[in-house]
């Protein structure tokens, strides 16, 4: 939230907690404003809080602990096919909400330590191209264990899936309240999302500044002075594995419960690759960063490619480019400017693992003013 | 004096190359040992072997009455020695102080889920180790840059700054690799008082030096490798003395008259 506050321009610096209120305002009024220009980016804005989730997964991956994963949206899947097993007319189970999704997240965070075992000395490049290959391994599982046993149901993926029910409250229904007004559940859906996104910032911010985040961030830095002073650095990679891949468990449960349906078609690499694409873009490490380059870089293409269609239209008569292959020129035009002008992302990383604070306000000596 | 390490018959084996060959030393409570010897002599294979860096093919390692686990560093840290680098090995990116809290992680037991459910007990251990880093700051000397990130500093602040974070992790033993490397003559004098400062406050020390001044007027005890054999252990005046140690560094049969400088 510090992180956030101070990332708001002119205000954050010099008055924290007004910046702090606006953001605040932000998340809670963005979707009264989205709605303005049609219910559609209501919906993008709950699809953008779902990738805030990932990102943020994959962030403590990635930038904190240092290890480069490509295979990340496998977690995401293995979430949202866990939601759909559980709880839909497939396997005719439907167990409520609040058991089917920590069902997901732990599940995801099995598959992260099924992927961190293996991948234990390898780093960089090489832990790239294994990560990717998981990734892939999961999605073509998905797609193919439809026979001899049908479990996923193939290319086709699981229908009708239960919507989140809260407390025997089902938000995928409008909220009528009195006559009058009738809250569509998109915004339902935005609120929900947005809860489970402070909580993962709350959770993940905890950790940073912990012993753990520190031990991360020391591996990051440099494994073998991290071994020399002591870190069990097979524990605390595989604690970073499963730890990141079960918010990615969480997003694929909410995204399953929202969207009714999930396919392979929906964990490809380009997936993995747009998701890593936000955190490098917003700034790697650095949670505000990797919140606002996911946000932009949800919400950029699609203002994007609704603006594009009627201007080729109008301009053409008619579309030229298809919007989804404009989509991937984007982020990759927004990579190229992003590394040329800003190499270290939007917000470059300035992340803190302590609160000196705690400890310089009473005890140390002159430079308590800082 | 009590023995507080005890290296027997320590061989280690690059393919044909034997960088070690049935060295053993014993070092005591208390003292600053030194190991020294020409380029390529096997310090620092020792040491890495020593640290759990490597595993050695024969021989063990006794330390405070314990063999030594080969192999895992983490727990050679956690059975009390500690270590720096000869190139110097920070975490670039945190600052001066998060340097010396993670050198803490060791000696602190927040586990993932007292972190997440922020308990009193995990908040008064993240206290208490912030706390107990400015003081090691403060006792290298360098608490003004709690707040640099470690890659900013002076070389010789790196040092002093890797010093700080081996102590964090509370050894018995504290193995220097080449401290005074790189550094002028100001900064070797201080850190010469920082290693009696640490003896003094009951840390053994292995230093491995080259800087022969400082490790003559340093070390209780001496160990000099040649080609992955010990070729003496004594104390600093007679190491001086030792024939063989001569001929080491000055190359051939040197006989030296009494008394010269080696």
């Amino acid at each position: 939230m510090n992180e956030l506050a101070l990332a708001v321009p002119y205000l954050g610096k010099r008055h924290p907690a007004a910046a702090r209120w606006v953001v605040i305002a932000i998340a809670i009024g963005a979707p009264l404003i989205a709605v303005l220009f049609g219910k559609t980016w209501v919906r993008i804005l709950d699809f953008a809080m779902l990738y805030v989730m990932l990102a943020i997964g994959l962030n403590l991956v990635v930038g904190f602990a240092g290890l480069l994963d490509l295979g990340y949206i496998a977690f995401y899947a293995v979430g949202a096919y866990t939601f759909a097993f559980l709880a839909s007319p497939h396997f005719d189970i439907h167990l409520p909400f609040w058991l089917v999704l920590p069902a997901g997240a732990a599940c995801a965070a099995v598959a992260g330590i099924i992927l961190g075992l293996p991948t234990l000395r390898l780093r960089g490049d090489y832990l790239a191209i294994v990560t990717l290959g998981f990734g892939e391994i999961v999605r073509i599982f998905l797609n193919n264990l439809n026979h001899p046993v049908n479990i996923t149901n193939g290319p086709q993926g699981i229908n009708m899936i239960d919507p989140l029910v809260l407390f025997g409250w089902d938000i995928s229904r409008p909220l009528k309240i009195g006559d009058e007004i009738t809250v569509n559940s998109l915004f339902l859906y935005y609120y929900v999302f947005l809860a489970f996104v402070v909580l993962s910032i709350i959770l993940v911010q905890r950790l940073q500044v912990s012993r753990v985040g520190r031990a991360w961030a020391a591996i990051r830095d440099d494994e073998l002075a991290a071994k020399a002073i002591g870190i069990n650095t097979r524990n605390m990679k595989l604690l970073a594995f499963s730890l990141g891949a079960t918010f990615g468990g969480v997003s694929g449960g909410l995204f399953a419960a929202f969207q009714g349906f999930v396919s392979p078609e929906s964990f490809s690499l380009m997936e993995s690759i747009a998701v890593l694409t936000m955190i490098v873009f917003g700034g790697m490490g650095n949670l505000a960063g990797v919140i606002i380059g996911a946000l932009a870089l949800t919400a950029l293409p699609e203002v994007l490619r609704y603006v594009a269609v009627p201007v080729q239209q109008a301009v053409f008569d008619r579309v030229i480019l298809d919007p989804e292959v404009l989509r991937m020129l984007l982020l990759s035009l927004a990579m190229i400017f992003m590394m040329l002008l800003r190499p270290a992302g939007l917000i470059p990383a300035y992340s803190r693992y302590s609160r000196p604070e705690l400890v310089v306000g009473k005890a140390a000596s002159g430079e308590a003013g800082k | 004096m009590i023995t507080l390490l005890e290296a027997k018959n320590i061989t280690k084996r690059f393919g044909g190359l034997t960088a070690l060959s049935d060295v053993s030393l014993t070092i005591r409570k208390g003292e600053v040992y030194g190991l020294i010897g020409p380029n390529g002599a096997g310090k620092t294979t020792f040491f890495n072997v020593l640290t759990g860096a490597y595993t050695a093919e024969e021989g063990e390692i006794v330390f405070g009455g314990t063999e030594l686990p080969a192999g895992k560093p983490h727990l050679v840290v956690a059975a009390g020695i500690a270590r720096t680098f000869q190139n110097i090995r920070l975490f670039r990116e945190m600052t001066a102080l998060e340097n010396v809290m993670a050198g803490h992680h060791i000696r602190s037991r927040a586990n993932p889920f007292s972190i997440l459910l922020q308990t009193r007990q995990a908040k008064e251990e993240e206290r208490l180790i912030t706390e107990r880093a400015f003081e090691l700051l403060k006792y290298v000397g360098i608490e003004r840059f709690a707040d640099t990130v470690s890659k900013n500093l002076s070389y010789g602040d790196q040092r002093r700054l890797e010093i700080a974070r081996a102590l964090a992790t509370e050894p018995q033993l504290l193995a220097l690799d080449e401290p005074a490397a790189g550094m002028n003559a100001t900064e070797t004098a201080k850190l010469r008082e920082l290693v009696q400062t640490i003896r003094h406050d009951g840390v053994t020390v292995l230093l491995i030096e080259h800087d022969v001044k400082l490790v003559m007027g340093l070390c209780d005890r001496l160990a000099v490798l040649d080609f992955g054999r010990k070729i003496a252990e004594d104390v600093p005046a007679e190491v001086q003395r030792n024939d063989a140690v001569i001929a080491a560094y000055l190359g051939g049969h040197a006989k030296p008259k009494k008394g010269a400088p080696a």
